[in-house]
């Protein structure tokens, strides 16, 4: 398990610095922000300094060695635009990003689970028909359509929700108060659709395959009841694949979830980042997609993590 | 004293959208205390859906349509679902083909031997688990303490098909359904699980159902033996008679096609043709289209003869005339 950990950081290491390369050459090669930054009517004189202070004077591979360096003092630069520390910036923002995330995918298991269960231990009944039909909604239907009708419907016309902003919050987060609580509510479940049609298909292909298995059939003549059958003997089958894809999407959705956060003016890092990529803010941008990457690792790590503990014929130190 | 189980014209029918398939179509046979039955047959013939109709596990689109299934003078195919399930497992347990399959390969032995236990008795977890050890025990596991611990992928096919049986002894059932437990494994393994079987089967008076289509198996192993053939039996009768003297030419193709039973050097002998589709069975004898013996008379469906002492088969040409093919 120490040695599996160990190899797994490096790798995570040098992902983190491929990557940080590809994003500073990108942005480089996307525009210069000096035409952004600095007003047109500011004269040569005040063009050139602000270039220095913002380190953009150096060749980029020197820029990027200054990158590296304080990074490794944990400093991942200045936004060129707020003049604040980029890792600040983003950490304010997270929050608000965690919290949808984590609502939305809460959500979806919530939902998804019991009615893929259903769904798949009576695939003819005219429930799992609906639930099927009601899947492939939630998966066609663009987000940005839904969270508009979704404001329509439950903001204007019954006024039951707010429409937008994260209403009070305590320590940053507005799950922690019945306020943010009903502002986070219409976002949450604007993201949580399309999860929850992929949970749902999920589990229902799983249970339909499980129960095919001989070892179900043999837990039932062993004269279990039908509820141990399912939920021990099936469920914790169905799992790991369930696990796998919702730990990969938790990742995306805390990446992505800009659509969403547009719509309901959620201050979250997705709008943070696009507002950035406007003005090639490079600190930003790098430092943004460094914890996004970070992230991602961890996250795969659970998952691995989960799947050993899941599924005993999984040993972690076996694999690369 | 009532045998143990009685099956009076069992019909299961399958009825998918090409029409229905009458996988078991009136099957008769009576299994004494203590006493074991081979079923015999080519894939497909019904054997392994007479078992499962015997223990209620038919999956749709199969449905018992027809008959009674007498289980010490009850007729399982009446009673209620929750009540099949009390005797699953206690009264009548049930060994699959696949080892490698039956078990669950997320839950740990203990934890899938205690809950047979729990599931027909009320005793605390200790004395479950202690029944599952001394089960594993008695069906030659060694360490049976250290081995409930373990995940069924830490065991090999055979010790894993011992863990089956050991599952299958826990309640002491009357009688065991074995559907070709032996098929999957290798040949010194199948010869020890065959000789601990018997032995356990002679200890506690356990009838056995044993599903096969290796005559050899049965030959050492069966008191009686039915053959079946497209969903019915054709041939019936003690072992001893039927494979020395078969009567139906089905049966005789059958054990001609033993390869040890062929000269070396010739080509094996086999039954021309195949199975027929149960889909549209044709009326008749189903066998006669790769029967020699075969004439007009075959279009009519032959009853089940008694052609010697305790020797029936569903034949209107037996071969009677010879002794000991």
């Amino acid at each position: 398990m120490t040695v599996y950990l160990l190899r797994r950081l490096l790798q995570s290491l040098l992902v983190l610095v491929a990557m940080s390369v590809i994003v500073f050459v990108g942005v480089y090669a996307v525009g210069d922000p000096v035409e952004i930054l600095i007003s047109p009517d500011a004269d040569q004189f005040e063009r050139e300094r602000a270039i220095r202070a913002l380190g953009l004077d150096l060749p980029l591979w020197q820029q990027y060695l200054v990158f590296v360096k304080n990074a490794l003092q944990g400093d991942l630069g200045r936004s060129f635009v707020f003049s604040e520390p980029a890792l600040q910036l983003i950490l304010q923002k997270m929050p608000a990003t965690m919290e949808l995330a984590f609502g939305a995918m809460f959500i979806s298991i919530l939902i998804g689970l019991p009615l893929g269960l259903y769904a798949g231990l009576k695939p003819e009944s005219p429930g799992a028909k609906v639930i099927m039909a009601g899947s492939i909604l939630g998966f066609s239907l663009p987000t940005f359509w839904v969270g508009l009708m979704l404001i329509m419907v439950f903001a204007v016309q019954l006024g039951w929700l707010p429409s937008t902003g994260r209403g009070e919050t305590l320590y940053g987060w507005s799950f922690l108060t019945a306020n943010g609580l009903s502002h986070l509510l219409l976002p949450a479940i604007n993201l949580a659709l399309f999860k929850i049609s992929l949970v749902i298909r999920l589990t229902r292909s799983g249970v339909r395959e499980t129960m095919l298995m001989d070892y179900v059939k043999f837990a039932r003549a062993k004269g279990l009841s039908p509820a141990r059958v399912t939920y021990v003997h099936v469920f914790k089958n169905i799992l790991i694949p369930v696990v796998t894809v919702v730990g990969l999407e938790l990742g995306s959705t805390i990446a992505f979830s800009v659509v969403t956060e547009s719509v309901f003016a959620w201050p979250g890092m997705g709008k943070l980042i696009i507002d950035s990529i406007n003005v090639l803010d490079r600190p930003v941008i790098v430092a943004y997609l460094l914890i996004i990457v970070l992230m991602f690792i961890v996250i795969n790590l659970v998952v691995d993590i989960l799947y050993s503990v899941l599924d005993p014929r999984v040993r972690l130190e076996g694999q690369a | 004293m009532t045998a143990t189980l009685e099956v009076c014209d069992l019909k299961t029918h399958f009825f998918t959208r090409a029409g229905v398939v009458k996988a078991v179509d009136g099957v008769s046979f009576t299994v004494g205390r203590g006493k074991v039955l081979g079923l015999v047959g080519e894939s497909g013939s019904g054997k392994s859906v007479t078992g499962f109709s015997i223990i209620g596990l038919v999956d749709p689109p199969g449905r018992v349509v027809g008959g009674q299934i007498l289980f010490q003078g009850r007729d399982l195919a009446k009673i209620s679902e929750e009540e099949m399930r009390q005797l699953r497992g206690n009264r009548i347990a049930m060994i699959f083909q696949d080892p490698m399959m039956t078990l669950n390969p997320v839950l740990r032995v203990d934890t899938q031997m205690i809950e047979t236990v729990l599931a027909h008795e009320k005793v605390d977890r200790e004395s479950a688990r202690q029944r599952a050890r001394d089960a594993l025990g008695m069906v030659g596991i060694p360490s049976p303490e250290e081995r409930l611990k373990s995940y069924p992928h830490q065991f090999s096919g055979g010790m894993r098909q011992r863990v089956a049986i050991a599952i299958a002894l826990l309640h002491r059932p009357e009688l065991i359904i074995a559907d070709e437990p032996t098929t999957a494994l290798d040949v010194t393994i199948q010869g020890q699980i065959l000789a601990e079987v018997q032995k356990l089967a002679a200890n506690t008076g356990t009838s056995l159902i044993w599903i096969t289509h290796d005559l050899s198996v049965v030959a050492g192993l069966a008191d009686d033996i039915a053959v079946m053939y497209a969903g019915r039996i054709v041939e019936e009768g003690q072992v001893s008679n039927v494979l020395d003297a078969p009567l139906h030419p089905y049966t005789v193709g059958l054990i001609g096609s033993v390869p040890s039973r062929n000269k070396r050097g010739e080509p094996l002998r086999q039954i021309p043709g195949m199975t027929p589709s149960l889909l549209n069975l044709p009326a008749g004898c189903a066998f006669r289209s790769r029967c020699a013996r075969a004439d007009e008379v075959c279009l009519k469906e032959p009853a089940l003869f008694d052609l010697r002492p305790g020797q029936r088969a569903r034949c209107f040409h037996p071969h009677l005339e010879e002794v000991a093919a």
